[in-house]
């Protein structure tokens, strides 16, 4: 697995002021695979994920050290474009986060920034985001209607086909099925299945069993450390470490 | 579990109470409200015909309108909203989203909430001092000016607050697919803030409308017909003052016209504020 490594963290360390919420973290996220982080609240996991397209730096008082390398680049050089950069990453939240536009525009808006296409072009673009997740059937005769008269879950359904109308190559996504029930739940973990054949995906999650469905490799945080890292079928049939092993059958705390 | 009756009935009794006493005061002050409209209807109503809108403000016991004093409102506020809403828009938009670091953002936003409990009379003077007195004449666009000032820190302080209801996650959710911030702010956070700001935009409006003591000074007043705003410029608020003050009853009727037409017209920009508000905030 050596040789596709997507993003490469290289000892990352991140603070809230003084918090410190990452500690030494050394990850190798292969590519083309789904990588879950599980963990408690609070382990950081949404921070690493949030490190990756550098959320932090819509916030002050953050600091981070060390390397996140992806395609042979420092993604935490100031230097490097971030808008770029997020342009290359799309991100998924954990809750619904449709624009106040029609569906249409909500899809159209990502791809806007950065590429310069004709009505049809965009049309075609927007079908074809929308086909990929899911959704098409649902929407294809109101792309007029304003995005937040779909429900929960068909917006966020909607919030992934916009994240991957802009064509990125890796997709992070922060606990996507958190609010949502479990036939959009299973909408959305099939939606994953797929889409790893295009994109490098990383996922939060707090459902262990999500994890295991939908995760390739799974990395265990706590506590702002990275515990252990590995295989998904491995770490949860045969976990190395004592700590994983209590979280993932419960006996944790 | 046992029931405890008396706890029960302790409890509706404050219920009771409480309520009564908050219905009581609703009333008292609908029922303030409802006299002041009922006497400005019983002594303004009758006074208003097309006169009041095709004549000049007359001399003492001779027919007359207010055509004069409604243009010259309508020309001053309009230039007041004009001066202070895209000033007020871009500076409530800085504090909002992009003053989250240093010192200029605190600042302004405390010089701002001062702005905005100024006296008008104070404001009036300043501008007679700064617009009038070193140019040695009266004028409309001091009036406009002064009132622009009063516009000014309310659409700031609406504006700000507006655009920090915009939820956070929607922001981040357009910055993660590499928008840029100032499009983030003109496609995202103006688009979900734009009835709250407008509604901001129009209650400001209706406050300098009304403004007296920044004209008094500042565009003073005027018999006749003008559009000249280098010149003293007539208008409702002034007009009520001087009028209402004089000893002349058909003054005193002019007076109570005017009165009920500001009001008429702060009504309305309130509903239609409200309505605006409601329309785009329920889909």
């Amino acid at each position: 697995m050596d040789n596709d490594i997507k993003i490469d963290v290289n000892k990352l360390n991140f603070y809230y002021g003084k918090f410190h919420a990452i500690k030494d973290v050394n990850l190798k996220v292969p590519g083309k695979k789904v990588t879950a982080f599980i963990g408690p609240s609070g382990c950081g996991k949404s921070t690493l994920l949030r490190i990756f397209n550098r959320m932090y730096d819509l916030y002050p008082n953050m600091r981070v050290e060390g390397q996140v390398m992806m395609d042979g680049r420092n993604v935490l050089d100031k230097k490097e474009d971030l808008n770029m950069l997020r342009a290359k990453v799309g991100m998924v939240f954990q809750k619904p986060t449709p624009f106040p536009m029609s569906i249409y525009d909500n899809v159209a808006f990502g791809v806007k920034l950065y590429e310069k296409l004709s009505k049809t072009e965009m049309d075609d673009r927007v079908e074809w985001a929308l086909q990929k997740a899911a959704l098409w059937n649902e929407v294809k005769d109101k792309l007029g209607q304003n995005g937040a008269s779909l429900s929960g879950g068909q917006q966020q359904r909607l919030c992934i086909a916009r994240g991957i109308a802009v064509k990125p190559e890796v997709l992070l996504l922060d606990e996507p099925c958190s609010a949502l029930d479990p036939i959009s739940t299973a909408k959305v973990e099939e939606l994953i299945h797929e889409l790893k054949v295009d994109y490098t995906t990383v996922i939060v999650t707090h459902n262990m069993q999500q994890a295991a469905r939908v995760s390739d490799y799974t990395a265990y945080m706590y506590l702002g450390e990275l515990i252990e890292f590995g295989d998904t079928d491995m770490m949860f049939t045969k976990p190395s470490r004592r700590e994983t092993e209590d979280y993932i059958t419960g006996k944790f705390g | 579990m046992s029931f405890n009756n008396r706890l029960y009935f302790q409890r509706r009794l404050v219920n009771v109470i409480n309520l009564s006493i908050s219905m009581f005061t609703v009333v008292v002050a609908l029922f303030f409200l409802g006299w002041i409209l009922y006497t400005l209807f019983l002594n303004g109503f009758h006074g208003i015909s097309a006169a009041t809108f095709t004549k000049m403000t007359p001399p003492p016991g001779s027919a007359g309108g207010l055509v004069n004093a409604i243009m010259g409102s309508l020309l001053m506020v309009s230039i007041a909203t004009l001066i202070g809403t895209p000033v007020g828009i871009l500076a409530g938009t800085y504090l909002a989203e992009f003053g989250q670091t240093g010192w200029l953002a605190p600042a302004t936003r405390f010089i701002n909430d001062i702005l905005l409990s100024a006296p008008s009379i104070v404001i009036g003077l300043f501008v007679y001092e700064l617009a009038v007195h070193s140019v040695g004449h009266f004028s409309a666009w001091a009036g406009a000016l002064a009132l622009a000032l009063i516009v000014l820190p309310v659409v700031v302080r609406t504006t700000e607050n507006m655009l920090q209801l915009v939820p956070s996650s929607l922001r981040e959710a357009a910055a993660a697919l590499g928008a840029p911030q100032w499009k983030v702010v003109m496609m995202i956070s103006y688009k979900a803030a734009r009835a709250g700001i407008m509604t901001g935009v129009l209650l400001a409006i209706a406050r300098v409308f009304g403004e007296t003591a920044p004209l008094l000074f500042t565009a003073l007043n005027n018999q006749f017909w003008s559009t000249n705003m280098e010149g003293p410029m007539s208008s409702l608020a002034v007009i009520i003052f001087q009028f209402a003050m004089s000893p002349y009853k058909d003054w005193h009727d002019l007076a109570w016209s005017g009165a009920l037409l500001i009001t008429l017209f702060v009504l309305g920009l309130n509903i239609l504020a409200r309505s605006m508000f409601k329309n785009t905030s329920s889909n």
